[in-house]
């Protein structure tokens, strides 16, 4: 068989692609430069000219035509892609447009609801209303629906651990030579004769599936101790503000060289860090409900019941790895990941809730409700931190972003997940080798952890833009 | 103020010392040791040779004679011997106290009959063998991975680094600065959107993953070949083909940062009170950000640059590994692949007080440079 062509049939496109590039490049500087210096002149010509169009709205109108443009070819290639029926004519871009035809459709989806209820929605809603923050969105879902879909077997052409013989660093597009299997390498082989596009979209999901969770646990972590530290001032917040200063200080990659090793795995160390650190995030909601609900007994009982029941269940699943009841399954190695990754990102979220904890504790309704006789709990939990969550979500969204270089850095250094799993730092410490010659089983997933991290950081952008608009 | 820097001076210490006690802990782990016996002594030794090899040098106490005779006879089961043998062994802090040097070295007649002395580089000692060696009396310990004295590999490296950090500071700053200022003298802009976005780009985009990109498009076959993909040469002989990609890799993470932070501290500046003022008064748009805005919104950054060296410390680690540019980030990962104990804590120490450092100046910095704040 031949190997594929990047766009197959479509290339009549590639000129008119490279075109709108250009024109959008050459119209985007042009405004910058122009929307950048031109405000002066505008004063000081003042109302003189008022029907002329300015230099500066002409440039911002061949951006926008620009854009328009480019996203035209873009789409021009998805659909035809998906509509060619012949691999040799779709190319490798058309095929890639069809096996993540499940994510364009959950996309739409998404959009097409979040955009027509975006009113009731809340701040949520609110983020359909910045371009920026769509965007980030958009890729966001992209990868998180990627991940769920690849792990369900949906969009992965190939086992991501098989090894097809002479595939071997193949070049994307190469055609497979065995039989029974998907016929072609779509992003080509790597060093092990491995699937590069099975394994980025796998890899999809060993990051969807840690970093928001590491990520939520961290938050718990900040906020059960940064609270009482802010609320209550004193020796407690000297000593656990020193000690968070003293995780801060050390330099990452040595904390995770010094913790994620097959020899601090068998001491059984990070078991017991997980034993302390995941303890928090339960009595941060047992004390959440209790002290809210503490004057009603039975409603207290019966929701501390349920929120104890399984808060116990998944502690014993994930810190002991000792689930009772079985379906919790969380290896030793993964432990030790997700607990320095929780160690090293909750100090600096205990320093970000103790400062907006510090300034909202000044406020009036804080003083209100101490003179009403609440409980220092239930102002913690129930006056301050509702409203502190526009800069903790804003924040939150980030530190998933910064989870997901961490876990890329772990990778990298090829310490924790196992030597084959198929994540993004992992597979990029692969490749790197080979750099020169090889590029493409690095670049692959390097190109998808960055596009995840801007999407990340994209969406706080604009969910911090829409939250201060309140 | 003397009083201010002198109390952060005590904190900056205890800090220090208690970093330097976690990472001498978790370095001396049993299984750590165990290892370091292993690859010292032989692949082969037994649990009960191990433990005596690892006494002799002092690492942990002596297990008791009859334990170690009932193992050998095997009338106690191995791993009621081996728990006997790993657990928590309050020499650590003896040991602590040593590599400090605080506590006398020691001096070890070994299960083999021969007298070792920590002093004596684990050998036997003679009249002139020292009593006292640590950080204090400048001995760094032996590292055994490059086989040569830690104090020496980590000044040659330090140096090799310090030579990329002082590029990657000549490209950062300023490059940061003017995309902050850009950005922030006009807030909302297309350039400042455009700019923003840029920022976001960069923070977005972690070493290893420029680093890959680069590579790709400026330095592979498949690309434009204008520049080395590694950096090894670079340490004798610098050049632009060789260095410049390393550097650029780690100033493009870091730059985002300065330059958001420029931005938010500019536009705060611009919106203020004397801005306005000097606007009214007719003074040039130029001016204004050269003369009025801009010495008030360098503060921040300021701050935030001292603030970036630990992070550039991550990011130097990452890059040299990468590029194979055998600096002090490669020696640190050498180190601790190896779990060569001294080299890594004197590594550790470094890398530590260069953040501590980098906090103290940055704080006594903010204060000199903002006559509002007053140290009581």
């Amino acid at each position: 068989m031949e190997p594929l062509t990047w766009t197959g049939s479509l290339a009549i496109l590639n000129p008119l692609f490279v075109g709108a590039w250009a024109f959008l490049i050459v119209a985007f500087v042009v405004s910058s430069v122009v929307s950048a210096f031109s405000v002066e002149r505008a004063i000081s010509a003042g109302a003189s000219a008022p029907t002329r169009i300015s230099a500066a709205s002409w440039a911002s109108l061949g951006v926008t035509a620009g854009l328009a443009l480019v996203a035209l070819v873009t789409f021009a290639y998805l659909i035809g892609g998906i509509a060619l029926q012949d691999p040799q004519q779709k190319g490798i871009l058309g095929i890639l447009a069809t096996r993540f035809l499940p994510v364009w459709l959950a996309l739409a989806a998404t959009f097409a609801l979040s955009l027509t209820f975006k009113r009731r929605l809340g701040l949520y809603g609110k983020l359909f209303d910045s371009t920026i923050g769509m965007a980030g969105f958009a890729i966001v879902m992209f990868w998180v629906f990627t991940a769920i879909f690849g792990a369900m077997d949906l969009i992965v052409t190939h086992d991501p651990l098989a090894q097809l013989s002479g595939m071997k660093n193949a070049v994307p597009g190469s055609a497979v030579t065995q039989e029974g299997v998907y016929p072609y390498y779509l992003l080509g082989g790597d060093n092990l004769a491995r699937d590069v596009f099975s394994r980025m979209v796998k890899g999809a999901w060993v990051v969807v599936r840690i970093a928001p969770f590491a990520t939520l646990f961290a938050f718990m972590v900040g906020i059960t101790l940064g609270l009482p530290a802010a609320y209550y001032g004193g020796k407690l917040d000297t000593f656990l503000t020193f000690l968070a200063n003293l995780i801060l200080a050390f330099p990452v990659i040595l904390l995770f060289y010094l913790l994620v090793t097959p020899e601090i795995v068998q001491t059984g160390l990070p078991t017991y860090m997980a034993a302390v650190l995941f303890l928090l995030p339960i009595v941060f909601v047992a004390v959440l409900i209790h002290s809210r609900h503490f004057t009603d007994l039975r409603k207290d009982a019966i929701y501390l019941t349920i929120a104890l029941a399984i808060g116990l269940w998944l502690y014993l699943g994930i810190a002991w790895d000792a689930d009772p009841l079985g379906i919790i399954d969380f290896p030793p190695n993964l432990l030790v990941v997700f607990v320095s990754v929780v160690f090293v990102n909750a100090p600096t979220v205990f320093r970000i809730v103790r400062g907006l904890a510090l300034d909202i504790k000044t406020r009036d309704y804080v003083a209100a409700a101490q003179t009403r006789g609440e409980g220092p709990w239930y102002i913690m939990l129930w006056e301050i931190l509702p409203n502190a969550r526009g800069p903790l979500i804003v924040d939150f969204c980030l530190r998933i972003g910064y989870t997901t270089i961490l876990l890329g850095t772990l990778g990298f250094f090829g310490l924790g997940l196992s030597p084959e799993s198929p994540d993004w730092g992992s597979t990029i410490n692969d490749g790197r080798k080979l750099l020169s010659i090889y590029p493409h089983p690095a670049l692959a997933p390097a190109l998808a952890l960055m596009s995840l991290v801007l999407g990340l950081n994209l969406l706080a952008d604009g969910l911090r833009e829409e939250s201060l608009r309140d | 103020m003397g009083l201010f820097i002198l109390r952060r001076f005590a904190v900056m210490i205890l800090t220090a010392l208690c970093l330097t006690f976690v990472v001498f802990y978790l370095t001396n782990l049993y299984p750590n040791l165990e290892k370091v016996a292993k690859t010292q002594g032989s692949q082969r030794m037994s649990d009960v040779e191990v433990s005596t090899w690892l006494a002799s040098r002092g690492y942990r106490t002596m297990p008791d004679a009859q334990l170690l005779a009932g193992a050998r006879s095997g009338d106690v089961p191995r791993e009621e011997f081996s728990e006997a043998i790993t657990g928590f062994d309050a020499r650590l802090f003896r040991n602590y106290g040593e590599w400090l040097g605080l506590v006398p070295g020691y001096v070890i007649e070994g299960a083999d009959g021969t007298v070792r002395a920590r002093c004596a580089g684990h050998a036997t000692p003679d009249e002139a063998t020292p009593r006292f060696c640590g950080l204090l009396q400048g001995d760094w310990g032996y590292s055994t991975v490059f086989r040569n004295d830690v104090g020496g590999i980590i000044t040659t490296r330090l140096v090799l680094t310090g030579k990329l950090m002082f590029w990657v500071m000549v490209l950062m700053v300023p490059s940061a600065l003017l995309i902050g200022v850009l950005a922030g003298m006009r807030e909302g802009t297309r350039l400042d959107r455009s700019l923003s976005t840029f920022s976001i780009a960069s923070t977005a985009t972690p070493e290893y993953v420029s680093g890959v990109i680069l590579i790709t498009l400026l330095a592979s076959s498949s690309g434009w070949k204008i520049f080395k993909g590694t950096a090894t040469s670079a340490a004798e002989n610098a050049t632009f083909e060789n260095f410049f990609l390393p550097v650029l890799t780690i100033a493009l993470y870091g730059t985002g940062y300065i330059a958001r932070m420029t931005r938010a501290s500019m536009t705060e500046v611009m919106t203020a009170q004397y801005i306005r003022t000097a606007r009214l008064k007719g003074v040039s748009f130029r001016n204004i950000v050269l003369k009025h805005a801009l010495r008030n919104a360098l503060i921040a950054p300021f701050t935030v640059i001292m603030l970036q060296f630990p992070w550039l410390l991550n990011g130097v680690v990452i890059v040299e590994t990468l590029f194979n540019y055998k600096g002090f980030g490669w020696t640190l990962v050498e180190a601790a692949g190896n779990n060569d104990i001294d080299l890594l804590l004197a590594c550790s120490v470094v890398a530590v007080a260069v953040v501590l450092v980098t906090q103290l100046i940055s704080d006594i910095g903010y204060v000199f440079l903002n006559p509002r704040i007053r140290i009581s």
